[in-house]
């Protein structure tokens, strides 16, 4: 594919369709059978992808005169060469605005194609997190890269009641280049993790809480202690005395706001246990009702123990089945030898 | 967590919890761990082990036990109790002395440490001046004698200890005090033997370990007489009457020395090497003993020919033309012989010898012919063989009770009907309420029963399914070996024995159906055992099936250990559990699970490769599912290849560590001591550093479900409930699976195979539907049947960061209604914590710390009863016990009371108190035969349990044709670590 450039013109009044425009390239590139992804650069130097009508239009109309559009094979495609999901975009305007000359080193702004859109990290309570904490979540299913971290056990100085004291804490030691944690760009070396998906780490050993990172990886939410506090949000709402200093006091000034932000369940991703059965097709198992995020209804379950307990028919098991990937699926397959278990298994019922 | 807090603030279910649930660590059970010292007090009948950790544990009657920890971790060394006080002194090889009292509060004795003391010197003295080699209290009570490495003797009054100076009896008075003759030699040295004239308290030998001995007058302050030997003085005990004294030396002799103040002995009166001619190694400790026949025993330590024998460990019994020499397996702590108490009695007339070994206690009958040994109520070894596994079985129904102990009378026909001479104190704990078994496997293939009813865990029999198979050591080779020379009449004693005759047939699962007393035994090479129980000695082939657990797998090489090889014919086996069957799991890997379904008559068996179904009763295999995935590797080799990697992996991790060590010890100047501190101090300091540098990293990383492929069966469950066909639940999380459970309609755990056959349960409700627990390292969550549907869960490492290692269910009773009482589970974690979650809702109730979390061996050793207690390995020989409950509580509960000593005090005349008690000492072998014989009683029990078989049989076969065809209900579950579960119909 090395390097061919074609200049060619195009209606700016009528565009058409962007599936006409595609068949255009490929003839004009003389590869009718290749799959490709098609770019352009827009007005701020952006790479920005043409993969639909809309921003195909806007391509067309943003030209000025010239068009420039970039053009790869599917399977060379270098994603990071497009530009960021929105939510990386957020932290970069916050952090533009915060420090203009603090642009991130990195040489492209990222965003992935609409097709494979999906989050893969995310801040989260930024409203009632002291600044000098961020809570960051990962969102590793459905994605191939590895988390890619690595913690150690280290010591970090805290407020007490007793005045300055060293405490043990859990720190992140390694970013594994190219995992899903260097990817975010939003935790570093040396960041001190203080809660895992709303459980505090202090008194936890560095095993415990490994075991419970790779328990919640599947939706894991790190609240950490950033190394470097120079990137902080500045707010000047809050009262409490964070004061946006290195020094952590938010263990104890904050534990109410932190509370209602979120269950550890509230977003269950990793319940994607699968039944095998014997009717061939996998199927979704549904989940009986009331399912453990109602606490209400667990209490009450518990407080009418007796009338509870008739088994609960789920009444929503067609609509689960067909249900979009990642709530949660339990599937039912076929037991290959489903067969002889059976001509087996009629000696076991005496 | 939180959730849980907040759903949890309910009062009322706060106060009912209180009811309900309650952690208390209750006694230990077996041998102590190294024990390192031996005491004994006559009057109370009491016994004292202290051991290397500083505990020291106490012993009388059955039941009654103490426990002591000093605050020091050092070594207790010596143990002398008060004479005819509740109070006893113990040494630490610190230096330090400590006085213990057993003082009663609430009707119950305990044991505490009253006050501590180390002796001083006079200043500028040697810390050698003080350095405690002998300790006597004397019978005044008052007073401690402490003889020392500088061959001083210190005198401390107690309690209170205060050094009385003034009656120090420094080796220069002495010297002053001797006659011209003696003093010329260098004769002094550490004191060795410190002993009070049996009639005269004022009178005392002082032994110095040069070989001089003196009588030394207490009150006069003078030599009364004294003796030179010309060996190494080791140890000296008075005759009864104070008129002949024996001392012991160094080169394997004792000497007699008349005892008259008149006319000076110059040379013994009598001189003997035992085990000569040859160089012999030293008695370290004799006891001569007076008999109303005439003839003294002599009871010594040691002194066998260091050449051919010199590695023993002995203690030689003579008496009356008799001699032998008791040979133990691990080496002897101490040893003391039982005898009259009475100080008015003419004789001794010694009646058991007791010994402490290394590993274990033994007790001799010194009156019965042949000295046979007498079998301990408590401090049992269980690590006779390395214990393996353990099971425990509740409220065992009497008739198999009565067999199992009837089965274990055959086997323990070489003990002495004594009834146990150690019987101070009185044991107030209730009765127990159940019978309860604990059933340990071991790795010589053997399986012990032991009683864990109450306080004492007592073995009541003893299998073996070594004579299933062909082992290395051939029996007639064995009888060889016994035959030894005829001397030294040496006499193997004790049941430690660390050795196996083959790895392979160390005991990995144990499954006993307390009902109809069929037990499934599987071992470390595949080897899967169904026995049932025989009370007649019994000659058959064990039927052998061999079980394909790779099936149609392609491509895979076991690269592991071999299948025994079982023994071809007929074998023949003695009255208990016999097996019938040999199921041979191929691969022979190591069985990780097992279950035994008695009203079904089917045994299910899982490895790392996967797991098997077999009818017992029709003899054939109903099922084989291989449950290995093609990504894993560790499944192919054996345990043992793999033990092999660690070994080597250990001694290279070793040599590094001798590697660093080397040169700080060659640059360590000789003979400065002060200067050792230091040095290894700066190399810590330089350690914490290099760790600094490199500090330990996790690497967090999702599993992936190739991580989780291992195939690995650890956990298999029959339920009789409902389900649709064959199911397969993979758990997306790919944890381990470690527990299944079904509920029924009223979420009650279902009961086991027979319960209700035989009365003890409701029947379950099969009305409602049934909902499935199962239970991962890291969740769990239950499923409603027959539907499989996720209902609840409990994510408990998510939460916590802890991992489930043992689950059991448990049912608690509440300490306040009577009958009101809960299912829930007890839950183990890999930090040590004991939970319980509460069923069926998964909702934590309670959690306590139990086992240090690195105690790897302990937390996998543990196990849970069906009444909230359990079990854990403290140490190879012990086991801790615990209760989680309010209800059931084992625990020592014992009152020891100095009056009551004063009954003690005549023990042969039976005193009307201990009768009312219950207790009579003395008839014991009357007893013993009782339970010796199987009565009619208990063959009609078996004649009346195949009956009750049959029946269920009948019934359920009868079942078939009508229910069968809608309800599909019998199922097997087992259980993979792949993380799933299946179901077989």
């Amino acid at each position: 594919f090395g390097a061919e450039f074609r200049r060619f013109s195009l209606e700016r009044s009528k565009p058409g369709k962007f599936e006409e425009f595609y068949g255009l390239l490929q003839h004009v590139h003389k590869i009718p059978n290749v799959d490709v992804l098609v770019g352009y650069a827009d007005i701020h130097g952006d790479l920005l992808p043409i993969n639909n009508d809309d921003n195909y239009h806007k391509a067309v109309s943003t030209a000025n005169p010239l068009l420039r559009i970039f053009i790869q094979k599917k399977e060379e495609a270098d994603y990071s060469a497009f530009g960021t999901d929105t939510l990386i975009k957020k932290k970069n305007v916050l952090t533009n605005v915060l420090r203009p000359d603090n642009h991130r080193k990195k040489p492209h702004i990222v965003i992935s194609m609409p097709q494979d859109f999906r989050p893969v990290s995310s801040i989260i309570d930024v409203d009632i997190l002291p600044e000098t904490h961020r809570r960051v979540r990962l969102y590793k299913y459905g994605t191939e890269k590895p988390l890619g971290f690595y913690i150690r056990d280290g010591s970090s100085v805290r407020v007490t009641p007793h005045g300055l004291e060293k405490v043990p804490g859990i720190f992140i030691s390694r970013l594994v280049p190219g995992g899903l944690a260097q990817s975010t760009g939003l935790l570093a070396v040396n960041d001190e993790v203080l809660e895992v998906n709303g459980i505090e780490v202090s008194g936890k050993s560095l095993d415990q809480v490994t075991d419970m990172m790779i328990a919640n990886s599947r939706n894991l939410i790190i609240t950490v202690r950033p190394a470097n506090q120079r990137n902080n949000v500045v707010r000047n709402s809050r009262t409490s005395g964070s004061s946006g200093q290195s020094t952590d006091n938010s263990l104890l000034g904050y534990p109410q706001q932190m509370e209602p932000s979120f269950e550890p369940e509230d977003e269950d991703s990793d319940e994607d246990d699968i039944v095998i059965e014997d009717n061939g097709v996998p199927q979704q198992i549904p989940k009986a009702v009331p399912n453990t995020e109602s606490l209400e209804s667990l209490t009450q379950m518990e407080l009418n123990l007796e009338s509870g307990q008739n088994g609960f028919i789920p009444s929503n098991e067609v609509s689960l089945t067909t249900a979009a990937s990642g709530t949660d699926t339990e599937f039912e397959t076929r037991v290959p030898n489903q067969k002889l278990l059976e001509e087996d298994g009629t000696i076991i019922t005496l | 967590m939180r959730r849980f807090l907040r759903s949890g603030h309910d009062p009322a279910r706060e106060r009912l919890k209180r009811d309900l649930f309650q952690f208390n660590k209750t006694v230990e059970h077996g041998f102590p761990h190294q024990p390192s010292a031996l005491g004994y007090s006559p009057s109370l009948r009491i016994l004292a082990i202290g051991t290397r950790s500083g505990a020291v544990k106490l012993y009388g009657a059955p039941g009654v036990e103490f426990m002591g920890l000093h605050r020091e971790n050092n070594a207790v060394v010596q143990i002398h109790f008060l004479p005819g006080q509740c109070q006893l002194v113990t040494l630490l090889d610190d230096n330090s002395l400590h006085l213990w009292s057993l003082k009663v509060k609430g009707g119950v004795s305990e044991l505490q440490e009253d006050e501590s003391f180390t002796l001083r010197g006079p200043p500028g003295a040697a810390p050698s001046a003080t350095q405690i080699t002998v300790v006597l209290p004397h019978s005044s009570s008052k007073t401690l004698y402490l003889g020392t490495e500088s061959g001083s003797v210190f005198v401390v009054q107690v309690p209170g200890f205060r050094t009385l100076e003034d009656r120090t009896i420094s080796s220069d008075t002495v010297l002053q005090r001797l006659p011209e003759e003696a003093r010329q030699r260098r004769v002094f040295e550490m004191v060795e033997a410190l002993q009070e004239h049996p009639r005269d308290p004022n009178q005392v030998l002082i032994g110095y370990s040069r070989g001089l001995i003196v009588i030394w007058d207490l009150r006069g302050s003078r030599v009364l007489c004294h003796f030179l030997s010309s060996q190494q003085l080791d140890s000296a005990c008075w005759q009864r009457d104070g008129r002949l004294i024996v001392s012991c030396h160094s080169d394997g002799s004792y000497c007699q020395w008349p005892v008259n103040p008149d006319t000076q002995q110059l040379e013994p009166l009598r001189s003997c090497v035992p085990y000569g001619p040859f160089p012999c190694k030293a008695i370290t400790k004799i006891f001569w003993l007076t008999t109303k026949q005439g003839l003294p025993f002599t009871i010594f330590q040691g002194g066998m020919p260091r050449a051919s024998y010199g590695d023993r460990h002995c203690i030689s019994v003579v008496h009356n033309g008799q001699q032998t020499a008791f040979d133990f397996t691990s080496r002897v702590i101490d040893f003391t012989v039982l005898s009259e108490v009475d100080p008015a009695a003419a004789f001794d007339d010694p009646y058991a010898l007791v010994v402490l070994a290394e590993e274990e206690l033994v007790v001799m009958d010194l009156r019965a012919d042949g000295w046979p040994p007498v079998q301990p109520p408590y401090l049992a070894s269980l690590h006779c063989s390395a214990i393996t596994c353990s099971h425990h079985v509740s409220n065992i129904p009497l008739k198999l009770w009565e067999r199992i102990i009837a089965a274990g009378s055959w086997q323990n026909t070489h003990f002495s009907t004594m009834e146990w001479p150690i019987d101070g104190g009185i044991s107030l704990a209730p009765t127990p309420p159940q019978r309860d078994l604990l059933l340990t496997g071991h790795e010589d293939g053997t399986v012990r029963f032991w009683d864990a009813s109450g306080v004492c865990l007592r073995l009541l029999y003893k299998l073996s399914t070594v004579p299933v198979f062909l082992t290395d050591t051939d029996p007639s080779e064995h009888l060889n070996a016994q035959g030894e020379d005829e001397w030294p009449p040496l006499r193997k004693v004790g049941s430690f024995d660390p050795y196996s005759d083959d790895p392979r047939l160390g005991i990995q699962k144990i499954f006993l159906c307390k009902y109809s007393g069929y037990l499934a035994v599987a071992g470390t090479a595949g080897q899967v055992l169904v026995l049932e129980l025989n009370d007649e000695e019994a000659e058959h082939v064990v039927e052998q099936v061999e079980a394909d657990l790779l099936q149609d797998q392609e491509g895979y090489r076991w690269k592991g250990h071999e299948r025994l090889c079982a023994r071809p014919g007929p074998v023949r086996f003695e009255p208990g559990f016999q097996p019938f069957v040999l199921v041979q799991c191929q691969p022979p890997a190591v069985v990780t699970s097992l279950a035994l379904h008695s009203e079904w008559r089917l045994v299910a068996f899982g490895t790392s490769h996967g797991f098997g179904l077999f009818d017992h009763q029709q003899r054939r295999q109903v099922f084989v599912k291989c449950t290995l995935h093609p990504s894993d590797q560790l499944a192919l080799e054996g345990p043992l290849s793999r033990v092999k990697s660690l070994k080597k992996s250990l001694r290279q991790s070793f040599r590094r560590m001798r590697r660093s060590r080397v040169p700080s010890q060659k640059r360590r100047p000789a003979g400065s001591p002060g200067e050792v501190p230091e040095r290894s101090c700066r190399t810590e300091r330089l350690g914490l550093q290099n760790m600094e540098l490199a500090p330990v990293q996790r690497k967090i990383e999702a599993r992936t479900a190739e991580d989780s492929f291992t195939g690995f069966v650890r956990t298999l469950y029959f339920a009789d409930t409902y389900l649709r066909d064959i199911k397969e639940i993979q758990l997306m999380h790919r944890a381990p699976v470690v527990g299944i459970l079904v509920l029924d309609g009223h979420s009650v755990p279902l009961p086991e195979p027979l319960e209700v056959a035989h009365d003890l349960s409701k029947s379950p409700d099969m009305q409602g539907s049934h909902q499935l627990l199962v239970v991962s390292e890291e969740q769990f969550k239950v499923f409603t049947l027959p539907k499989v549907s996720a209902k609840l869960k409990l994510k408990l490492t998510a939460l916590e960061g802890s991992r489930v290692r043992r689950v059991s269910v448990a049912h608690f009773s509440s300490s306040r209604a009577e009958d009101y009482g809960e299912h829930h589970l007890a839950v183990l974690t890999n930090l040590g914590d004991i939970q319980v979650v509460s069923l069926p809702l998964l909702k934590p109730q309670v959690r306590y710390g139990c086992i240090r979390r690195e105690d790897v061996s302990g937390i996998a050793s543990c196990v849970f009863t069906k009444h909230g207690q359990g079990f854990y390995l403290i140490s190879p020989s012990e086991f801790e016990r615990f209760s989680l409950s309010t209800k059931w509580l084992v625990e020592p509960r014992c009152l020891v009371d100095s009056a009551e000593t004063k009954n003690h005090s005549r023990p042969r005349n039976g005193s009307g108190p201990e009768k009312a008690l219950g207790r009579a000492r003395n008839s014991g072998s009357q007893s013993d035969g009782e339970e010796k014989r199987p009565g009619p009683v208990m063959e009609h029990a078996l004649l009346n349990d195949e009956r009750v078989l049959k029946e269920i049989q009948s019934t359920l076969e009868g079942d078939r044709g009508s229910y069968g065809d809608w309800r599909s209900q019998q199922v097997a579950m087992s259980q993979v670590s792949r993380p799933g579960v299946q179901a077989v119909r």
